[in-house]
This record gives structure tokens, C-alpha cells and sequence, in this order.
């Protein structure tokens, strides 16, 4: 079955949720900053939220329709939401919890539900405790099993996994990916997070001010940003205004120089013109560190650097780095270790051609 | 010691504070959730007796209990005797002058629900009186008891109210906060003593269950 989705929502001080899309069964991701109007979106949806006009509908049920007069109350709509804290029932333990959207069947068909799904969330163990009493994992994956329990026809989930860290979230997503596999309902999946983009949705849509800016699977949205705040949303924490300085048609490349500085890159040919006004995104990650100047490398773009500053988040180690124009470099803390980093440090950067992905939205103005 | 006032007294008390719960548990659940734009006007009126003196509001409510006022006339052709100066006309004053003692501490504790409680709730199909039952009314179940035992010993401890409504007639509308004064204007000190005593400790310990009853101080109990 199809969700068709086209809300128009007024929020006040000139900001206005209007989009239109369609989700087909599997998990969809709605990408986009905090802010962007995703949550409400689901709101909407299910019923929480009025939009101002629209319709909203999962094949031929249509829940919302502002022509027609259509609302459907919140509690007839048969749509499950996952709230980003989970928003289990804190006087409940977690078999009621579960339970608690069955109350129209008899005890021993509702017990046997409420059995076999916590199998598949592997939380059987912890049944009869309160949700006070178990880890922010279980429940989360008590939440999802609470929706998908009540065999709605369409799954909301509200950043469900944003509070977890990343081995419980990937865990939780891999339950999340059999759970669509085995009722293949839409399911629209909120996130700011371009890691979850990448490793649980089948679509993404991205929304950006109230606005769908760009849909596609994940790596179609992600790996060529066409806008310089997909860029940033995407994780490329390097971007940078360039100007085109020579086109090489037959390699396929053109050298471009960031602004301002006398740094020049290599970067994969576009229709820009020489002189052209681009941008130039680049992962963190995608940035190799050398403490010598490394010879007989593929890569195009060896830039001579200085180390300013290393910090620790999480597992990783940022790294703030000089090349003229500034990069942030993300490195795993034995690299950082086995070089013997330190700030004030002589570099490399060495940044492969296709590395560098071209913005070519509005052309930046200089500053 | 005035065994009949305190015996009336109790009386007035539980019905007064029965008949609260069942008002305020619907009222408070329109304030906190309504969302048209003039509950405000509902909760002043409900709170007007927490600033209006009670001479005042007794006044109003003698007026509107008198053979002249229509209250006081249907209400005399329904039962055969008037309202003013009876335990009926006494309970209907008690119950408007404790009315925001019961509203507003289960107000406050509807109040801090986590809204995606209530909202979870409706997703999973439940109606709103179901999630009013299984959700809302056990989360704010120490909000309710709280409203419960303020209003029994606010209506214990009503004087100005009683007195312009009720006046003292003996075993109908004498309550023990009457009685107190009757003693000392008789400058019975001993025996207005005793009394007053009395009260001190049943207030004393209606506040330490009420208190009690939260876990953090000065603030509606956190539920987690």
C-alpha cells in the first residue's frame, strides 16, 4: 500500500511546511536539520497535528483530506509512532505496554501477540519490568514493538534512535530492517542523522526549510549534494567556495582554487566555465594524513599543511587543519597515535579527485 | 468538647470533598488539555475564592440562596423548605469556596504528563476516556489525593463562608470553626482550646500527607 502524502501547515513567522511526496512499502528517511519541519510532518500524519490543507492517504483510506472535510481521529487512524523517547507508559510494565493497543482481543490471543513480538525484539527477558527499570535500547525496541504489535497499516518514527549510542542503534536497526521485511507497510523514519540515511532507508526525502528539496535512494541524495546545505547536512564538513581555474576535458578534471587562498584542487569536470563560481564539499573522512610528503600516490591532490588543533568526539579524532584553506580531517585515534600528532605538526593532506564533490546551486557572492 | 459540630463537621467535609472529586476531575482535564482560548476566564472564576474574602462570597451566595433569587425558589418548590441556613444550602457554599483546592493541584499534576504520553496513548486506538483512565488519572494519582485531602480540610476549616450561609444552628449548620468562636465570645477558653487543638492536629497532619505524599519539596511529584 501507497502513503500519499501533501501537507500544507502555516507554523507561524513566515514558516510554512508544504510538501508533497509519496512512500511505498519499506522504510523511508525524511532527512533534514532540526527545525526543517519533519516532526510535524509526522504530526500531521498521525493525526496529532491539523495541517491547514492537504490529504493524506494509505491506498484508498484517506485520513486527511481539507476539500472533502476529512479528518480522521487520531485513535481510528491505525498508524503506529515511535516517539524519539520512546514514551512507554511509566506506570506500566512492558508487557502491558505492549499489550496496550490489543485491548479489543481476548487475554490469551493478546498475551501470544505480545510473546512472539518481544522475540523478535529480543526484549522476552525483561517483560515484567517498568521502563524505569530497563536500558534506553530495550526501550526503544519495547516502543517499536508497541506500534508494530497493533499491526498498524503505516509506521511513524520520530528520531527513535538519536539518543542511543551507535552499537545499540545499529542493533536496533537491524531489527528494524527484519521487522519491514516481514509486513512491507510504509514506514517514514525522521532523522537528522546522514549515517542512519545511509544504513536503514530504501528512499530518502529531504527536507530543508519546510520544502522537499531532494528525493532519491540514499547515496542518489547524499553523494551528490546539489545544494550547498544538503552538503552540510549530508556530513561533508568540508566545503568550500572555488572558482575554476583551468577545465581538462580529456582527463575528465578541472583545477579549481578556494577562495582566498593560494590552494588549489583537483576536482571531477562539471559544465562550469573557467573563472565559474563553485562549491567544493568534502567528507572528513575522505582526507588521507601524512607527516611526509608521500611520492607515487594516485591521488591528484597532495597539499602541504600545518596541524592546528586535535580534538576528541567520540571514537573519532578531529583534526583542524592549515592548507591555506582550512580542512577538518576526521582520523581514528591509533593513526593519530602511530604519526605522533601533534598541533604544530608539518603535514600532508592528500584528497583523491573524486573526493571533491561540485555544489552547483545558487553561485556563491564574495564576502 | 463539641462532640455534634465535629461529628457535623466530618460530615460536611467527606460529602464536600466527594463531590469535588467529581467535579474537578472533568474541569481540570478541560483546563489542562482545552485548547480554546478562553480557559482562562473559566480559571479565574474557578480560583475567585482564593482571593475574594469570605464574607463577601457568603454574601453573594445568601443572596442567591433567598426566596428572591431563582435558585432559592426552585429550589424551595423542589423540597419544600429554602436553601440558606441548611446543611444542603451549606454544602453547595462549601463546595464553590473549596472549588480551586480540588481543581488546581489535579490541574498541576494533569499538568506534567508528558504530552507524548496521552498522544501514545490515542495512536495505539485508545479513546480519550480510555487514556483518561489508563493513562492520565494514574500518572497524576498523587495530584488527585492531594486535591482529595486539601478539600476536606479546607471545608474543616471554612469559617466566613459558614457563617453568613449556614449561620449556627446547632447540629445543622454549626460546624467546629463556629464553635470555636461561640466559645471564646462566651469566654469559654478552655473549651475553645480543646477544639482549636484538635484542628491544629488534624491540619498538621493533612499537610504532612499531603507533603509527604510528593517526592520533591515545593514542587508537583515527578513521575519518571
Amino acid at each position: 500500500m501507497m502513503l500519499a502524502i501533501s501537507v500544507l501547515k502555516r507554523l507561524g513567522a513566515g514558516f510554512t511546511l508544504d510538501v508533497s511526496f509519496d512512500a511505498r512499502p519499506g522504510i523511508t528517511m525524511l532527512f533534514g536539520a532540526s527545525g526543517s519541519g519533519k516532526t510535524t510532518l509526522l504530526r500531521c500524519i498521525a493525526g496529532l497535528a491539523r495541517p491547514d490543507g492537504g490529504r493524506i492517504a494509505v491506498g484508498d483510506r484517506v485520513l486527511f483530506d481539507s476539500t472533502t472535510r476529512v479528518n480522521v481521529a487520531v485513535q481510528d487512524r491505525h498508524v503506529g509512532y515511535v516517539f524519539q523517547q520512546a514514551a512507554l507508559f511509566p506506570h506500566m510494565s512492558l508487557r502491558e505496554n505492549i499489550g496496550y493497543g490489543l485491548n479489543r482481543l481476548g487475554t490469551d490471543e493478546r498475551q501470544a501477540r505480545v510473546s512472539t513480538i518481544a522475540e523478535s525484539f529480543r526484549i522476552s527477558e525483561i517483560l515484567d519490568r517498568r521502563p524505569a527499570h530497563v536500558s534506553g535500547g530495550e526501550r526503544q525496541r519495547a516502543a517499536l514493538a508497541r506500534a508494530l504489535v497493533t499491526e498498524p497499516s503505516l509506521l511513524l518514527l520520530d528520531e527513535p534512535l538519536s539518543a542511543l549510542d551507535q552499537t545499540i542503534q545499529s542493533r536496533i536497526m537491524d531489527d528494524l530492517r527484519r521487522a519491514n521485511q516481514a509486513r512491507r507497510i510504509p514506514m517514514l523514519y525522521v532523522t537528522h542523522s546522514h549515517r542512519e540515511v545511509y544504513t536503514l532507508g530504501q528512499q530518502a526525502v529531504v527536507i530543508d526549510a519546510g520544502r522537499v528539496i531532494a528525493r532519491g535512494t540514499p547515496h542518489e541524495v547524499l553523494d551528490r549534494p546539489e545544494q550547498t546545505v544538503l552538503a552540510n547536512l549530508a556530513g561533508f564538513e568540508n566545503v568550500f567556495n572555488g572558482v575554476v581555474v583551468e577545465r581538462r576535458e580529456r582527463a575528465g578534471t578541472m583545477e579549481c582554487r578556494v577562495e582566498g587562498t593560494d590552494t588549489e584542487l583537483e576536482v571531477p569536470l562539471t559544465a562550469s566555465a573557467v573563472n565559474a563560481r563553485i562549491r567544493i564539499a568534502i567528507r572528513a573522512g575522505d582526507i588521507l594524513v601524512g607527516t611526509e610528503e608521500p611520492r607515487g600516490l594516485s591521488a591528484r591532490n597532495v597539499l602541504r599543511a600545518r596541524l592546528i588543533e586535535l580534538i576528541a568526539h567520540g571514537p573519532t579524532m578531529v583534526a583542524v587543519v592549515d592548507a591555506g584553506a582550512r580542512f577538518i580531517v576526521h582520523l581514528t585515534p591509533t593513526g593519530v597515535e602511530s604519526l605522533h600528532l601533534q598541533p604544530g605538526d608539518h603535514v600532508w593532506l592528500i584528497v583523491k579527485t573524486y573526493s571533491c564533490r561540485i555544489v552547483v546551486d545558487t553561485p556563491w557572492q564574495h564576502s | 468538647m463539641d462532640w455534634q459540630a465535629m461529628a457535623l463537621t466530618a460530615r460536611l467535609a467527606a460529602l464536600v470533598s466527594v463531590i469535588l472529586l467529581v467535579i474537578s476531575l472533568p474541569l481540570a482535564h478541560w483546563l489542562t488539555f482545552s485548547r480554546r482560548r478562553w480557559t482562562f476566564l473559566v480559571e479565574s472564576i474557578v480560583s475567585l475564592p482564593l482571593v475574594l474574602p469570605p464574607t463577601a462570597l457568603g454574601f453573594y451566595l445568601l443572596m442567591s440562596m433567598g426566596s428572591r433569587s431563582p435558585l432559592g425558589r426552585w429550589w424551595t418548590e423542589w423540597t419544600g423548605h429554602p436553601l440558606a441556613f441548611t446543611f444542603e444550602g451549606l454544602v453547595i457554599a462549601s463546595v464553590l469556596y473549596t472549588l480551586p483546592f480540588a481543581v488546581q493541584p489535579v490541574a498541576a499534576a494533569f499538568a506534567q504528563i508528558d504530552p507524548n504520553l496521552r498522544e501514545a496513548s490515542a495512536t495505539l486506538g485508545a479513546s480519550g476516556f480510555r487514556t483518561f483512565v489508563r493513562v492520565t488519572l494514574p500518572l497524576s494519582i498523587e495530584g488527585v489525593i492531594a486535591g482529595l485531602v486539601l478539600s476536606f480540610a479546607h471545608t474543616v476549616g471554612e469559617f466566613g463562608v459558614v457563617l453568613m450561609v449556614g449561620g449556627n444552628l446547632p447540629g445543622i449548620t454549626r460546624t467546629v470553626s463556629i464553635s470555636i468562636y461561640d466559645h471564646v465570645q462566651a469566654l469559654e477558653y478552655a473549651q475553645a482550646n480543646q477544639t482549636a487543638l484538635v484542628l491544629l492536629a488534624f491540619s498538621m497532619l493533612v499537610l504532612i500527607a499531603v507533603y509527604g505524599l510528593r517526592r520533591r519539596p515545593w514542587a508537583a511529584a515527578p513521575i519518571a
